[in-house]
């Protein structure tokens, strides 16, 4: 699947396009499938988001996992401090993203 | 309070000019045409001219304009103070990818006009000009240095 | 240290205002990223992996309590309760947002600091040596003549769209403790027949294509620095490649028309510059040098210590360095904890470490570009009780220049250039040589989790480059190389390993150093006398 992600403009966050608007949860994001570009060029005028990229990603049971370790990085957080990830409980998440 | 006076030439070019005195009119040939003829004034470097080649020839120049291809291209900023340093007295003109966010540095290098491809915001503009005080450095303007301002 | 008085303050206030304007017209779509993009960088500001990143100038390195005390509420009133020390003597923050990147420049500025040009195709920090004013073997301070040029090179408007980023670092010792002839300029204070001058290096520079800098001047005074580096910019500005970001450095100039072509444009630039008045009054110099005259030291501090605690003997012999006057001692904070992240501090330990230069330092803290912290000033019988907040603050551990006080990029995760992650691999190595470090001795490691180098790994006595290897992440393995005045760069072993796999390959590289070492050969001298062939067998057989 092809997955379209950015950096919030504001904020920095790193989002994922959901079909409608931009989410900081990679579970919530769609395929675009070949409506990338468009999106992009739609999205640029919006200002909402910095610089949004396609990535690859594969479908998976816990939502979309991205072909590329950096953007694993980016939809989970730093591998060396849990604690600042989206999912500082969750013991398991270091190893979805390695 | 520093600002500029927009004006439109014949050309159809909308300047920025700090500068009183009248639109040079003539058009401005490339620095090989000019070094090959004896009667043009007004030359226009392309930022990778040197500058130093116009050093011979500055009584004549009533008009130096230097490209800016892409606002990232730095050279101009030599290319502008080399003439000043060298006594160009005449009308120094910054013109392409020209933004208001570096007008200030191109003032102190010595350009005295810009001719920006987009609009420039003249409320921009003003407000930046007139934000810092004094300059660490000197420069290709007349702004005194604070080195100075502290030892006199 | 350096006071601004209400000139500098006025910059500095003015940059904010700028600034602030400048993300306005950003948020409201008046200009495009690309257009904002070089004056956010020339704030210090990075979007990066997670979030925006702000790299806080630490001018040369110098810092006192109240301005390490704001550093640690930036950290923990806008990030996450934590940052970064650089290799450049900097601070970083990971998770700052753009709409706070203003005020918090402006509460920066209530304390005299800033992140002006910490980024950017311009005239970056200056760093220098963080023993100065300290080291016994220093011809004079450098930092005046790094705060002089600090100031000339703040919004120069000439030299403010390079080709790409430029860094001068300052010494004024033989010995190298800030890897000078790795700088794009670096400036050597010397005496000659009694008049302090400096000899001037260019050239130097890691990344992808590293090299050492080449003498380009062999003597200017102070009053004529100024024109003569301007001089230098203006050849670089004017001649420097712009097509390829990766051939932009001034490196690359010097090596594609030679030093002496350099050099001879540099003298027609600096002979038609020289009379203009670029150069303030050796006035100038004197009046910051002044600044510097450093504390009043206790003449009568005493010179023993008791090394009764082995744990505090330990830290003592190896973080603790000789202070030219009696009685004192420079302190190196560890910030390598064995397993932690290299170089990040929490705000509470910045705070216990502003406190300790309050009450023990005269007030002042250095960061060096090995990503630690020193006390530059202390006095011997205050050691023991610094070193017991140190230890229970975790920031006690005896490491420096072994192998576990290990120089490391922040890397893949959370940077966006890297290819590998880097942090995770400096945390094994500590754990697997924790034991043996003192057995191995100095041993300078360095880990860079993509070309750019940030980590240095090109000077590392073992260095390691991280790479995308068909999207897995790679390990390369470098010997040999060092950032001090034995200047050399490292070179590669042979084919790459994974992160298991590159910390065994330096296991078994240790051991072989064990096995042929002489006398008191640290690693990288042993390496230099029986060459790369020894080391290469014992890592692929």
């Amino acid at each position: 699947m092809k997955l379209l992600t950015g950096n919030d403009l504001a904020t920095g966050d790193v989002v994922w396009w959901t079909g409608g608007d931009w989410s900081r949860h990679i579970e919530d994001a769609v395929d675009v499938g070949g409506q990338g570009e468009a999106i992009l060029r739609a999205e640029e005028g919006a200002r909402r988001v910095n610089v949004p990229y396609l990535i690859d990603a594969e479908a998976t049971e816990q939502g979309p996992r991205p072909a590329h370790i950096k953007d694993r990085i980016r939809a989970l957080g730093p591998t060396v401090r849990p604690d600042l990830t989206l999912k500082p409980a969750d013991a398991d998440a270091g190893a979805w993203v390695i | 309070m520093v600002e500029p006076i927009t004006v439109n030439t014949n050309a159809g070019e909308t300047l920025l000019r700090f500068r009183d005195d009248v639109v040079h009119d003539e058009p401005a040939v490339t620095l090989d045409a000019f070094l090959g003829q004896t009667n043009a004034t007004a030359v226009r470097l392309e930022a990778g001219d040197d500058a130093r080649a116009l050093l011979p020839h500055l009584g004549q120049i009533a008009l130096v304009e230097i490209s800016f291809p892409t606002f990232r291209d730095g050279r101009g900023y030599s290319a502008a103070r080399i003439l000043r340093e060298a006594g160009f007295e005449g009308e120094l003109r910054a013109a392409g990818d020209v933004l208001v966010d570096q007008i200030p540095h191109m003032r102190r290098c010595g350009f005295d006009s810009f001719a920006p491809e987009k609009p420039v915001d003249a409320a921009t503009l003003t407000k930046l000009l007139n934000l810092y005080p004094q300059p660490y450095q000197k420069a290709a303007d007349t702004r005194v240095p604070v080195w100075k301002l502290r030892h006199g | 240290m350096y006071r601004y008085d209400e000139y500098d303050q006025s910059i500095v206030d003015a940059r904010v205002e700028e600034f602030r304007d400048q993300v306005e017209r950003r948020l409201s779509g008046a200009l495009t990223e690309d257009q904002f993009k070089p004056l956010r960088l020339m704030n210090g500001l990075y979007l990066q992996l997670h979030a925006y990143m702000l790299r806080v100038a630490v001018p040369y390195g110098t810092l006192d309590s109240r301005q390490m005390r704001m550093l640690g509420h930036i950290a923990r009133k806008y990030d996450r309760g934590y940052g970064h020390f650089t290799t450049r003597q900097n601070i970083q923050y990971n998770w700052i947002k753009l709409a706070d990147a203003p005020d918090i420049l402006a509460e920066l500025a209530t304390v005299q600091m800033h992140a002006i040009q910490t980024s950017g195709n311009c005239i970056r920090n200056i760093s220098s040596d963080q023993f100065a004013g300290a080291a016994a073997d220093e011809v004079a301070d450098p930092r005046p003549w790094a705060e002089l040029l600090r100031q000339w090179s703040t919004f120069h408007p000439e030299f403010t769209y390079l080709p790409r980023k430029f860094k001068i670092a300052v010494i004024a010792a033989d010995e190298d403790r800030a890897a000078m002839r790795l700088h794009d300029i670096g400036i050597q204070l010397l005496e000659r027949d009694g008049v302090l001058g400096a000899k001037i290096f260019v050239g130097g520079g890691m990344g992808r294509t590293p090299m050492i800098a080449h003498e380009v001047k062999d003597f200017i005074t102070a009053d004529h620095l100024m024109s003569y580096l301007e001089a230098c910019l203006r050849v670089y500005n004017r001649y420097g490649r712009r097509d390829n970001i990766y051939k932009a450095r001034i490196k690359i100039l010097l090596h594609e028309i030679g030093v002496d072509a350099y050099r001879e444009q540099v003298e027609a630039e600096f002979a038609a510059i020289r009379d203009l008045g670029i150069d303030p009054p050796v006035a100038e110099l004197a009046r910051i040098t002044a600044m510097f005259a450093g504390p009043d030291f206790a003449s009568d501090a005493p010179d023993t210590i008791d090394r009764s605690d082995p744990d505090f003997a330990v830290w003592l012999d190896q973080n603790v360095a000789a202070h030219k006057q009696p009685g004192h001692a420079i302190v190196t904070i560890s910030l390598k904890p064995i397993g932690g992240i290299p170089g990040d501090a929490s705000a509470d330990q910045i705070d216990l470490m502003a406190d300790l230069a309050e009450r023990y330092g005269h007030d002042e803290l250095r960061v060096t570009h090995a990503q630690n912290i020193v006390l530059p000033h202390v006095r011997k019988a205050d050691l023991y009780a610094i070193w017991t907040a140190l230890r229970d603050a975790g920031l006690a551990e005896a490491n420096l220049d072994l192998i576990s006080d290990i120089i490391a990029c922040p890397g893949l995760d959370y940077c966006s250039l890297a290819n590998a992650r880097s942090i995770p691999l400096a945390q094994k190595i500590g754990e697997r040589f924790a034991g043996r470090q003192r057995e191995l001795g100095e041993l300078k490691l360095k880990i860079s989790g993509c070309i750019n180098a940030c980590g240095h790994h090109h000077a590392g006595h073992i260095g390691i480059l991280g790479v995308d290897k068909k999207g897995t992440e790679n390990y390369q393995l470098l010997l040999g190389g060092s950032g001090a005045e034995d200047v050399s760069l490292g070179k590669i072993t042979g084919p790459g390993f994974d992160e298991d796999g590159v910390v065994d390959a330096i296991e078994r590289v240790t051991d072989r150093y064990v096995e042929l070492r002489e006398g008191g050969e640290r690693f990288l001298d042993t390496y230099r006398r029986v060459g790369m062939q020894p080391f290469k067998e014992a890592i692929y057989g």
